[in-house]
């Protein structure tokens, strides 16, 4: 597997919305370099057959009757809001 | 003696008897908590005057019938407390001060009318194994202050340990629950995936994560599960199924049952201390008429990166949330909304919980989507298959729960990867999803406590219970505690 490199990174900080400075950038590279010469010894096993597990049991699909019920009011979900203007979430401005 | 020598359920008989009165048990703490939190520093956030007022209804409530009545317990800061403040040990939610809800386990608890006494530190968003990730402080190990009492769950097994609360909750995606239980010499369970709700635990990997209980003894740590466990309609996760009365089996005896070793888990790096006190746990599983096979795990040593890959991944898409919009940390350097996001999340995320979203999301992009994430899903079925194939003739697997007692402060912190070697015993449980409890099994020679490890079948969280507690019985590890500063009352 080809390297992580340092522009990876940077893209990958971006999308992910992470300010990383310089050093930073440096010091993710290397460990996660590292990490990934670790993961390798994954390729050890044949896994050609083997049907992948994405949970820790087999509880699937389980089905609910969609209906509406109380939750939170408008108050509430304002409560713990870094700024809020006439009932709403106010944010920095989008457009330039 | 402190009346937390007492068990649980001795607690409750005396509640009953009116012999002590549930302020007794509240003061016990704060008491407890004023006199040694200074040193072990496991408490991020205190629910004091709440607990006060609780206390005095208590008291006066006719029917004491609940379980856990009164009883004073901790809650590790990543479980939701309804207007008492949650934070995940992050600076990202350093003020969050007024969650909207209350966890399904801690709805669970009201019911039964324990009283919750503050809430308790972990590495932030439960990324660590030390408790050094978190950013507020480091909890000390009540055995020795020089050591790190484990992570994710250091808080609750710390407070547990020195006799600051009666029992406490954590949570377990990789190990959090079992391996600080074992630095500090308490007994620590995950259970299943799916017996205990995750509704109101803050997200980590939420295909492994867990909640269990923190305790003393195995008979109040089986007590405890009784009452958070259960199906929810808010996890559809959670299964369907009755909750058995584990307190009820526990004196049953283990005559016959068969315990698997797997030798994967008295190999190499393994301290020869560990071994040894595992070895001579196996003796008191054959005087107590228990049989033991040398078995094998043979994927468990691909377990480690698998689980980085995996919770890694899970864990950056589940912190995406933290954008400083709804609620959590703002961060006021910012005149756009793209610059708001990275400066918030930047500000807000420690040092390994960026490596960690960094990893995670790497491992999601493509070109390592199918290499990577799916091929580490790959060996989890593989790692799945280990236990289901043991399991098919043994009854539980027992080994040591980590393969070094407690580390000192500042020890592991410089390499990332040695850090995580750390969790190889106990990350194979989560991702196979079975239960698995950790007990205490004797001391370094440094007098670090050493921690048994006893994995069970998906829901068979009783046998786990009675081959714990027959152990425990036989032995009087679990009535040791820690030398700390002041006077017991």
């Amino acid at each position: 597997m080809a390297e992580i490199t340092k522009e990876q990174v940077e893209r990958t900080a971006d999308l992910i919305r992470l300010t990383i400075s310089e050093e930073e950038t440096e010091l993710l590279t290397s460990q996660l370099n590292e990490f990934m010469k670790y993961a390798d010894q994954l390729n050890e096993l044949d896994t050609e057959n083997v049907k992948p597990t994405t949970h820790g049991n087999d509880v699937k699909d389980v089905m609910r009757k969609d209906e509406p019920t109380k939750w939170i009011t408008q108050e509430e979900a304002l409560k713990n809001a870094p700024d809020q203007d006439s009932g709403q979430v106010r944010v920095p401005s989008i457009l330039e | 003696m402190s009346l937390f020598d007492h068990s649980i359920k001795e607690l409750e008989e005396k509640l009953h008897n009116k012999e002590i009165t549930v302020q007794d048990l509240v003061d016990t703490s704060y008491n407890r908590i004023k006199e040694v939190d200074d040193q072990i520093q496991a408490f991020l956030t205190l629910n004091e005057e709440n607990a006060q007022v609780q206390a005095k209804e208590l008291d006066t409530d006719a029917d004491k019938s609940k379980r856990l009545f009164g009883i004073p317990n901790g809650m590790k800061d990543n479980i939701m407390t309804k207007n008492l403040r949650t934070t995940a040990g992050s600076q990202m939610l350093k003020n969050f001060d007024e969650p909207l809800f209350n966890a399904t386990v801690v709805e669970k608890l009201n019911e039964e009318k324990a009283v919750i006494i503050g809430k308790l530190n972990m590495d932030e968003f439960a990324m660590g194994s030390s408790n050094e990730k978190s950013s507020f402080q480091t909890t000390r190990n009540p055995w020795n202050t020089d050591y790190v009492p484990g992570g994710s769950s250091g808080g609750p097994a710390a407070a547990v340990a020195s006799g600051q609360i009666k029992f406490a909750l954590g949570s377990d995606t990789g190990g959090s629950i079992r391996q600080p239980a074992a630095f500090c010499g308490v007994v620590g369970m995950k259970p299943t995936y799916g017996l205990v709700s995750r509704f109101g635990l803050v997200a980590f990997a939420s295909s492994m994560d867990q909640i269990g209980p923190i305790t003393n003894t195995v008979e109040d740590n089986a007590r405890v599960l009784e009452v958070i466990a259960g199906s929810d309609k808010m996890d559809m996760t959670t299964v369907n199924k009755d909750v058995p009365a584990y307190t009820e089996k526990l004196a049953d005896g283990i005559k016959g049952l068969k315990i698997a070793v797997p030798k994967e888990y008295l190999g190499e790096g393994v301290a020869p201390e560990v071994k040894n006190a595992v070895m001579d746990a196996l003796k008191v599983y054959e005087s107590l008429g228990a049989t033991w096979e040398e078995v094998s795990l043979p994927h468990s040593k691909y377990a480690v990166a698998a689980y980085y890959l995996l919770s890694s991944a899970e864990g950056s898409t589940a912190l995406a949330r933290y954008d400083g919009v709804r609620y959590g940390e703002r961060s006021k350097n910012a005149d756009n909304m793209i610059d708001m996001y990275k400066l918030s999340r930047s500000e807000g995320f420690g040092e390994e919980v960026k490596r960690r979203i960094m990893l995670g999301s790497i491992t999601l992009s493509a070109g390592y989507h199918d290499t990577h994430f799916q091929k580490a899903q790959k060996v989890r079925t593989l790692i799945k298959r280990d236990f289901e194939d043991i399991f098919e003739n043994y009854d539980v697997i027992i080994g040591p729960t980590t393969p070094t007692p407690a580390f000192k402060l500042g020890e592991k912190t410089e390499n990332p990867l040695t850090m995580y070697m750390n969790d190889v015993l106990t990350i194979p449980v989560n991702l196979a999803g079975v239960p698995g409890i950790s007990l205490p099994c004797g001391f370094s020679e440094e007098g670090l406590p050493l921690g048994l490890q006893i994995i069970g079948k998906h829901f068979d969280e009783s046998t786990v219970y009675r081959a714990a507690h027959a152990y425990e019985q036989a032995t009087d590890h679990h009535t040791k505690r820690p030398e700390l500063g002041g006077e017991k009352e």
